[in-house]
């Protein structure tokens, strides 16, 4: 099925904002009901198009932050100031507006379950939005494959999904959280940005033969993904998702 | 167009309206977004080469130091990522493919150029030609920085960039079409911007 989906022709579709919850202080999470929606894997974005009176348009990707098996296909965004798309999706958009997308689109950014390998996730921003979809997937389907994400974030008030991240660390996946700007008093997770000492301890050995998934903004995951080819990783091993 | 998206006006920035932005696309100003699909090869010019084989009578080669000692050209483009962002009047340095081919006899009509890393990306030999591509190695005046696909990248800026290899090692051509790393996973064969060819079937 997965493999259809990708070569079928993408074509835009009108999907419906159900609900809008808060995911952080700057990102929201948008729940959309799209008929005949075909299913995603997760990992997938979607694109979104936005047009203006005049007719003028633009398109951004958003990666698909629910599990296959949620009935709405939920989007997390975070507010870039002075962007063009995210601060409209944020805090322009409301329940019942309709927003032009297409997907799901992507077969190389995803996580096949049918693999026993370990999984390693890391994430910097609003990069965890797709391992959100991973995370939920892998609870519904109840797989054993061991997971740990790595997930560097601003400060406390950046950290998207902390609930559902909670939920996650309390069924056996190991979370790490690191704040890079800002620590709130008594902070035990990671402070700072992203250095060898740090990738090394808290993610998946090398000779354990993880799946590495690796996405965020570039530096990030340039820093990240250095730091694992250092470690011993093989590169075919690690896939990449920039946000730019 | 009779989708309106409601309290959505954009950005009334630079080029839009002006003809230059192809559909769908935006005016990422100074900024360069990085995308590549896995983590960034580091080669040194010791160990790089540049190289022309498939269907040819004879392949080519250059080293580094032979590469670099080709005539070259000075190009200003602008550049279109299917990812959304366009970038304007980028200023590019290194060597056309037209010299580049004219070092083979070949009648392929297709090429795959293959980069370290083992990316790969498929292109028709006519697009390849007449002052329409290039194998870059600096940008803005500076060595091209490995991010951004050094030690070398394929420029060929009237597709989209993904078709822009970075790390590029050499060109294999065919008289077949092949379809390369993001062409196989539901990317456009051809991508051209201004059809908005991003993917398969657009
Ligand atoms: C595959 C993929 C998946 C993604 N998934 C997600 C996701 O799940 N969640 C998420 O939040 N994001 C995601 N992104 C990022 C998203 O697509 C957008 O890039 C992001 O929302 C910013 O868009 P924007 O329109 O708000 O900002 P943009 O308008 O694109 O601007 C970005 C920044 O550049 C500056 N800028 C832009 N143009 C100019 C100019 N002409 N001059 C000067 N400055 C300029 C802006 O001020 C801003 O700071 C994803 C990206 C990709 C490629």
């Amino acid at each position: 099925m997965a493999r259809a989906a990708i070569r079928r022709r993408l074509t835009w579709r009108i999907a419906t904002v159900a609900t809008i919850t808060r995911e952080s202080d700057t990102a929201r999470r948008l729940a959309l009901r799209i008929d005949d929606w075909d299913g995603h894997l997760p990992g997938q974005h979607v694109d979104v198009r936005l047009t203006a009176p005049d007719g003028y348009q633009t398109q951004r990707s958003y990666s698909i932050a629910s599990a296959p098996e949620t009935p709405t296909v939920d989007l997390v965004v975070q507010r870039v100031p002075g962007g063009e798309v995210s601060p409209y999706l944020v805090d322009e958009l409301r329940v019942g507006d309709e927003l032009e997308l297409r997907g799901p689109i992507g077969g190389y950014f995803v996580w096949h379950p049918d693999t026993d390998s370990p999984l390693q996730l890391a994430a910097g921003g609003s990069g965890v939005a797709p391992f959100l979809a991973v995370l939920d997937h892998h609870a519904a389907i109840r797989s054993s494959v061991p997971v740990r994400l790595l997930y560097s974030a601003r400060s406390l008030g950046d950290v998207i999904g902390r609930d559902r991240l909670d939920g996650h660390a309390g069924r056996g996946v190991s979370v790490t959280i690191a704040l890079t700007r800002e620590q709130p008093p008594g902070w035990r997770g990671l402070r700072g940005r992203m250095d060898a000492e740090a990738i090394r301890e808290h993610t998946t050995p090398a000779d354990a033969l993880p799946r590495v998934l690796l996405c965020g903004p570039t530096s990030f995951v340039e820093a990240v993904a250095d730091g694992l080819v250092a470690e011993g990783h093989p590169t075919t091993a690690i896939k990449i998702e920039r946000f730019g | 167009m009779a989708f309106v998206s409601r309290g959505f006006l954009g950005r009334s920035g630079t080029h839009r309206g002006t003809g230059e932005l192809p559909p769908g696309q935006y005016d990422v100003g100074d900024g360069f977004p990085v995308l590549s699909a896995g983590p960034t090869p580091r080669t040194a010019t010791e160990d790089w080469d540049f190289t022309i084989d498939g269907e040819v009578a004879e392949r080519a080669r250059w080293t580094w130091q032979e590469f670099r000692s080709l005539p070259r050209e000075d190009v200003v483009v602008d550049i279109h990522c299917v990812t959304k962002w366009s970038k304007f009047r980028t200023a590019w340095s290194g060597v056309s493919l037209d010299t580049l081919l004219a070092a083979v006899d070949t009648s392929a009509e297709y090429a795959v150029a293959v980069s370290d890393g083992g990316y790969t990306t498929n292109l028709p030999l006519e697009d390849l030609v007449d002052g329409r591509a290039w194998i870059v190695d600096r940008y803005e005046g500076e060595p091209l920085a490995a991010e951004h696909g050094g030690p070398a990248r394929l420029l060929c800026p009237h597709l989209y960039f993904w078709k822009s290899a970075k790390w590029v090692r050499g060109l294999r051509l065919s008289s077949t079409d092949e379809p390369g790393f993001w062409e196989t996973l539901g990317y456009h064969d051809y991508g051209d911007p201004w059809r908005e060819q991003r993917y398969a079937g657009d």
